[in-house]
């Protein structure tokens, strides 16, 4: 099922006088369930498209579809909807709420969605929340007594408090040592088989480029290469999973958009 | 839904000012001050103004007085009371024909030198009048003893009563009741003791005087007219004890023997005498200059004054002088707060400037909300309430300090002081009100911020 769809997307910035494009026509459709890697090298772009897909920017033409809806044409009111309800963030510099409890931090997005809720079950769902990033233990440490993975799970945590369709994460493992990256890579990898939940995951290293499934590489506001990764780690017993978890993901067809 | 949500904000709020409370108290200490200055001044302002009204209340707010009018001579004037038109009549006849005097009695004064025993003593004021006087200044109730009666002004009745001050001169402990004391060589017998009333507004002694009938005074202390009221210093004709002496000599003067022929003419009897003033008290407050004309016409009347003839005769009423003096004391007031007013706007721009660093300081997370779901006019709401919550803060602050000043000032200045619930709603008011229009651009340019650089901003 078709979840984004990109046509003919472009983006340009205008430094005074001059006009520098960024991205220059991007075509892409993403479906529900997928786990993608977008690469390329630094300033290529990764982090603009991001921004677009993830609904915080505008582009300069182009459509851009997300879930039907066409955002390209949404105001500033309805795009701050969207992401609060149907996107997550995760960033590369964790972006939490320096003196303010884990607890706080995840359940910061439930004040602008969720009124309705009381003050218990905002804390119950931020809890549970943490839990399921392995943080029961950690509700009520401040940001500067985590460590840096256990930081940037709480803003995993933050990004799904709303159970979002789809996750972005720009350089999740940017900030990371390469054992606690393993972790949050496998964490994603964990949510988007078990919960369905896309991730659509910015990042310039080719290795961890490979714990995806598929690898969109751009280069100078382009995609030069998308493929499937048939050396993903859980790619074997994905794809014999596959059969078993057909409703929950319902397709994963590795179509290859073109460039 | 939308008050548990606001609440949730204003809890935001605190625990995002929480992380930095230093700052947070400096930032909102102009609002302090400025609260705890209108509030201790309206404090100390109202209280003075409720103990003046006290004290005009028991001066008699409704009270009047009349005195005669001033005689002159070849446009020389003599100066308030010099002519003699008022009489113990004129006092019956306000009294009987005006519906809004409630109350009046004739007044004639004197002083002189009062001795007991081997003390002496010169009180401030020796009043004839009648019992009424009693009632108009509220002293009905005596220390002790018993008030003279209407009898003892018919019959001119040497009593006496005594105020506190001076029963505690001229016989310290002992109890004036029954004993003798004398003016001017007079005996009087002292029936009664006031209760203290204190000094009135000018400073005046209320308890240092003598309430004896009028007609007594008149006729065996005075000797005379009111034109020589200083009678210690001239006393050489009266100085002779003249017990049954009613009439003394001195008072024909005034009154020139009429002949057989000017008594046909006018048929209007000899004034029996006259009076220093008339002490007459209004229904109430508000009828006040209705007595004042009732008791003008009726005057004009019976003292036969043609149209184009003058009063011969002067209405002072206490509320023009409780007007001036409430009008003074709330000028002040009005006055200091104003410059409270201007320590809270000093306040409000210490507001808008720390929000406005905040604003700065926390772009990234201004962008992080925004992210999440936030609406530019979440954010908007998050710093507006924030500033309010912060002047709020110091409102309560200030509301707290300032009236524990007020407590101060009366504490250790004895002045009186009454708390203001006005004031307090007014300083929550203002506070918010300061908060919301100072915090008002710092919100306005957070809710501005385009997402992306706020989270690229370092
Ligand atoms: N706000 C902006 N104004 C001007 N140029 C920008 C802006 N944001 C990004 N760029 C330019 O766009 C290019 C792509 O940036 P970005 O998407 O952040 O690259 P990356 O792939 O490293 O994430 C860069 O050359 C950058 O200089
Ligand atoms: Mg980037």
């Amino acid at each position: 099922m078709e979840l984004i769809k990109l046509y003919a997307i472009e983006k340009t910035y205008r430094m005074g006088d001059f006009f520098v494009p960024v991205l220059k026509g991007i075509n892409l459709t993403i479906n529900q369930g997928e786990l993608i890697a977008l690469t390329g090298s630094s300033g290529s772009g990764k982090s603009t498209l991001m921004n677009i897909l993830g609904c915080l920017d505008r582009p300069s033409a182009g459509e851009y579809w997300l879930d039907g809806e066409a955002i390209s044409r949404c105001s500033a009111n309805q795009r701050a909807t969207l992401r609060n309800r149907k996107l997550g963030f995760v960033f590369q510099s964790f972006n939490l709420l320096a003196r303010t409890s884990a607890l706080d931090n995840v359940a910061m997005p439930l004040a602008y969605s969720a009124e309705y809720l009381s003050d218990k079950e905002t804390r119950d769902r931020a809890a549970e929340m943490l839990g399921r990033v392995g943080l029961a233990d950690r509700l009520h440490h401040h940001p500067s007594q985590l460590s840096g993975g256990q930081q940037q799970r709480v803003a995993i945590a933050r990004a799904l408090i709303n159970r979002p369709p789809v996750l972005f994460a720009d350089e999740p493992t940017g900030n990371l040592d390469s054992h606690t990256s393993q972790e949050v890579l496998e964490m994603f990898e964990q949510l988007n088989h078990e919960d369905g939940i896309t991730i659509i995951m910015v990042t310039h290293d080719p290795k961890v480029a490979l714990h995806t499934r598929r690898i969109i590489e751009i280069n100078d506001g382009m995609i030069i290469n998308d493929s499937t990764n048939m050396r993903s780690n859980r790619n074997d017993d994905m794809t014999s999973r596959h059969n078993d978890q057909i409703d929950t993901i319902k397709t994963l067809s590795f179509n290859t958009a073109a460039p | 839904m939308k008050i548990a949500a606001s609440l949730r904000t204003a809890i935001t709020a605190l625990k995002a000012l929480r992380r930095n409370p230093m700052r947070a108290m400096l930032t909102t200490l102009g609002i302090v001050i400025g609260v705890a200055a209108v509030i201790a001044m309206m404090e100390i302002g109202a209280g003075s103004e409720s103990a003046l009204q006290k004290t005009i209340a028991s001066m008699g707010a409704n009270v009047l007085l009349i005195r005669p009018g001033t005689a002159s001579s070849g446009g020389v004037s003599f100066g308030a009371g010099t002519t003699t038109t008022l009489t113990p009549e004129d006092s019956q006849a306000l009294l009987r024909e005006c519906p809004s005097i409630a109350n009046a009695t004739p007044m004639v004064r004197a002083r002189a030198q009062v001795v007991y025993g081997n003390r002496n003593w010169v009180p401030n004021a020796i009043y004839g009048t009648t019992p009424n006087y009693l009632s108009i200044q509220n002293l009905e109730i005596l220390t002790e003893g018993e008030p003279f009666n209407q009898r003892d002004v018919l019959n001119g009745n040497r009593v006496c009563l005594l105020g506190p001050t001076l029963a505690r001169e001229l016989f310290e402990e002992v109890s004036p009741v029954g004993k003798e004391i004398r003016i001017k060589n007079i005996a009087f017998r002292v029936i009664g003791v006031l209760a203290p009333k204190g000094a009135n507004m000018m400073g005046f002694d209320q308890d240092d005087v003598i309430l004896a009938p009028w007609t007594t005074i008149k006729y065996r202390v005075s000797g005379t007219s009111l034109t020589t009221t200083n009678q210690s210093s001239n006393s050489t004709t009266d100085s002779v004890n003249t017990l049954s002496n009613l009439y003394p000599s001195s008072q024909a003067s005034l009154y020139p023997k009429k002949s057989s022929v000017q008594q046909a003419d006018n048929p209007m009897p000899v004034r029996f005498a006259n009076i220093d003033q008339i002490m007459a008290v209004a229904s109430n407050a508000s009828e006040i200059t209705t007595a004042i004309k009732q008791a003008t016409s009726v005057l004009r009347e019976r003292h036969r004054l043609r149209i184009d003839e003058p009063d011969d005769f002067n209405i002072r009423d206490m509320a023009e002088l409780t007007s001036t003096l409430s009008t003074t004391t709330r000028l002040m007031t009005n006055l200091l707060l104003a410059v409270a007013m201007i320590s809270l706007l000093v306040g409000g721009v210490g507001i808008m400037n720390i929000m406005l660093v905040s604003v700065t300081e926390r772009t990234r997370e201004i962008g992080l909300r925004m992210a999440v779901g936030a609406k530019g006019q979440d954010i908007l709401h998050q710093f507006l309430v924030e500033a309010v919550v912060l002047c709020l803060v110091g409102g309560a602050i200030g509301i707290v300090l300032g009236h524990g000043g007020g407590l101060l000032v009366r504490f250790f200045l004895q002045w009186p002081v009454k708390t203001s619930p006005s004031a307090i709603t007014a300083a929550v008011l203002v506070s918010a009100g300061v908060g919301i229009i100072f915090g008002f651009y710092p919100a306005w340019k957070a809710s501005r911020l385009d997402p992306i650089e706020a989270l690229r901003y370092e």
